[in-house]
């Protein structure tokens, strides 16, 4: 019998209904792994039948809780997911059955030490270079996730069945793609805001299948109202590019704001845009060679040097006619504050704007955030 | 007052954290300014300066456009403008070159590239006072000294290392400094050195392209303004009329809307 925390009762309908539906998948006897970067291969885990759970978190709420045993001066997103963990807030959490995390930063590795202690973590190695050497050694990380698998929950995991879920995933990455690459449209055919938090919403719905369909038709309803009623009437909206760190917990704050100022968000490149979906994992190749090739390809700053990441940016730039680019810094994101430098040579080189934002999930610069976004889109509309 | 029915005014407010400027200008030139300070009530303010258009009859025919922390502030005003475009406008009428405009503000410091009289690039430090006029407002508070005695006291000391980075920590830092007996000259020579430290840095890691200049409350001081030439290693240069860079900047662009 699956137990729900001890302060449910006080909990928002909200967050019951998640709890229910967790606990009612559970209880059906679906495996739930619960995880934080789009590193960690989803189709092993899906052999595994586990779905993947989303555990990044994107509220303040939790915070105070966490920095009971975390440093203050922390990533927001550490924090809120470490804060859920350890206050029994999170369903996805609360019923994973295991953890699996990575070695993407320095504040997530360390965490995952601490989370152990709460919940079973287990840490995939992921090098920060893109050398043989280190393709070599995250194939091994894919080998011995899958034996992890295998051990924890009592079962044998097939080449076969991974290759299956290998085009599983595919289809599911060309259906998000294609619904995001709706930016590269104009004028835009639909509000940064919706591409960002329609994506979110879809990682709540376990079944894959049901997702690509959602997304998909939410894409051609979109196409078709554009060729219908838009198509030939370019706006004179700035068109923008969001980059930088995940989004989704400061999307009100910079994301809305930027749109209400008379500004389009076209494009995301971020773990939450389009940067995981771009590559697709060879079906051709032997699988484990084939998903750590793409896996190790995805262009987080914690790899070094990242200049994929520069010439994905150009690519961007000119497909979406974007007039600019925002990058989102969360608060003690070492990498992507540093990789900044260089992001911003490539757009200025490129004759467009940049704008650096470093933030947290706080509300306390909301106007002076305003202040910077308004500016830079005065220096936009000359 | 008498003024011929005809003429438009192009009125520029800029309603900053700590003092609110504004700018009239006509067809030709400038006609007026002046400061207020602005108080705890932004809107209040506001009121208050358009009383004063009104007395003195720019009221009657003006173009508004309202920058500034306080910017919402302006009901009245045809269109807000950031302090930023503002200050970039301003700069480029008063210097009349490229330049790299240093804004030391009350509560944030800016650094504004214009090119051609446009904004190219800027840099804002919001996050924290230090580096701020509000940073040496604080420490006089603690010296119980007024801001003219500051910079008069600096002049005479030499400057004692405060190295917090935070406001506050700061403070506890000058406290330590006064309760082992330093001189309130020395405190207040670090006190400015500080803020020149933090600002030259700050715009170090931006780049100066063209000259630098620096607007805003600070470039009164000439003690100031040569601490952060010296630490930039440029000449830094100002204009009487700095103080008023984002309220002529609103001005022009009041100018532009006709």
């Amino acid at each position: 019998m699956l137990k729900l925390p001890e302060n449910f009762e006080s909990y928002a309908e909200a967050r019951k209904a998640g709890f229910l539906r967790m606990k009612d998948w559970k209880e059906k006897g679906g495996n739930v792994v619960g995880v934080f970067c789009t590193f960690v291969p989803e189709e092993i885990l899906r052999a595994a039948d586990a779905v993947a759970a989303p555990l990044c978190a994107t509220s303040e709420e939790p915070i105070p809780a966490a920095e009971t045993k975390l440093p203050r001066n922390l990533c927001p997103l550490i924090k809120a997911s470490y804060g859920f963990a350890l206050t029994d807030t999170c369903p996805y959490f609360y019923f994973s059955d295991l953890i699996v995390g990575e070695t993407t930063c320095d504040g997530k590795r360390k965490t995952f030490e601490l989370m152990n202690e709460i919940k079973e973590t287990y840490v995939m190695q992921l090098p920060h270079s893109r050398s043989e050497a280190a393709l070599e050694s995250w194939k091994g990380e894919m080998i011995r996730l899958k034996e992890k698998l295998e051990d924890f929950y009592g079962i044998e995991i097939s080449e076969e069945r991974i290759k299956k879920e290998i085009r599983i995933r595919n289809r599911e990455r060309k259906a998000l793609l294609g619904f995001l690459e709706l930016g590269k449209l104009n004028p835009a055919p639909v509000s940064g805001y919706e591409l960002g938090t329609r994506l979110d919403g879809l990682g709540f719905n376990f079944n894959i299948e049901e997702r690509c369909a959602v997304i998909e038709e939410r894409t051609k309803e979109v196409y078709e109202d554009w060729k219908q009623n838009f198509e030939g009437k370019p706006s004179r909206r700035p068109r923008i590019i969001i980059t930088g760190c995940p989004n989704s917990g400061v999307r009100d704050k910079i994301i809305k704001t930027v749109e209400e100022l008379g500004a389009d968000v076209v494009g995301f490149d971020c773990c939450n845009g389009t940067r995981e979906k771009v590559e697709l994992v060879d079906e051709s190749m032997p699988v484990y060679d084939a998903l750590a090739k793409k896996y190790l390809n995805i262009n987080c700053s914690v790899m070094s040097p990242n200049d994929s990441r520069m010439r994905y940016i150009e690519e961007m730039l000119e497909e979406y006619q974007a007039d600019g680019v925002i990058e989102i810094i969360l608060q003690a994101c070492h990498t992507y504050n540093i990789e900044s430098h260089y992001v911003k040579e490539t757009v200025t080189n490129q004759g467009k704007a940049y704008l650096m934002i470093e933030t947290d999930y706080s509300q306390s610069d909301k106007g002076q955030i305003g202040t910077r976004l308004e500016a830079f889109l005065e220096t936009i509309e000359k | 007052m008498d003024h011929p029915t005809e003429t438009i005014y192009y009125v520029g407010i800029d309603i900053g954290s700590t003092a609110s400027k504004t700018v009239i200008l006509d067809e030709t030139g400038t006609v007026d300014s002046f400061v207020l300070p602005t108080g705890w009530n932004g809107r209040e303010t506001a009121q208050a300066i358009r009383e004063k258009l009104e007395e003195s009859g720019y009221a009657r025919r003006m173009r508004c456009v309202a920058t500034g922390y306080g910017r919402i502030c302006v009901d009245y005003a045809d269109k807000v403008v950031t302090e930023i475009t503002c200050h970039g406008k301003g700069g480029w009428q008063l210097f009349g070159k490229n330049v790299t405009i240093i804004d030391v503000g009350g509560q944030d410091t800016k650094i504004i590239k214009v090119a051609d009289g446009q904004v190219s690039d800027f840099l804002m430090n919001d996050k924290c006072a230090a580096g701020t006029g509000k940073f040496i407002e604080v420490m006089a508070t603690r010296l119980g000294a007024s801001l003219e005695d500051m910079y008069r006291l600096a002049e005479a000391g030499e400057p004692l290392a405060i190295s917090a980075m935070c406001t506050v920590f700061a403070e506890s830092e000058v406290i330590s400094h006064i309760s082992a007996g330093e001189k309130r000259e020395d405190i207040a020579a670090g006190v400015i050195h500080s803020v020149a430290n933090r600002v030259s840095n700050l715009a170090s890691r931006f780049g100066i392209s063209g000259d630098a200049a620096l607007t805003g409350g600070l470039c009164a001081s000439s003690y100031f303004m040569r601490i952060l030439s010296e630490k930039l290693g440029r000449p830094v240069e100002t204009h009487l009329f700095a103080r008023y860079a984002g309220a002529l900047g609103a001005a022009l662009t009041a100018r532009k809307l006709g």
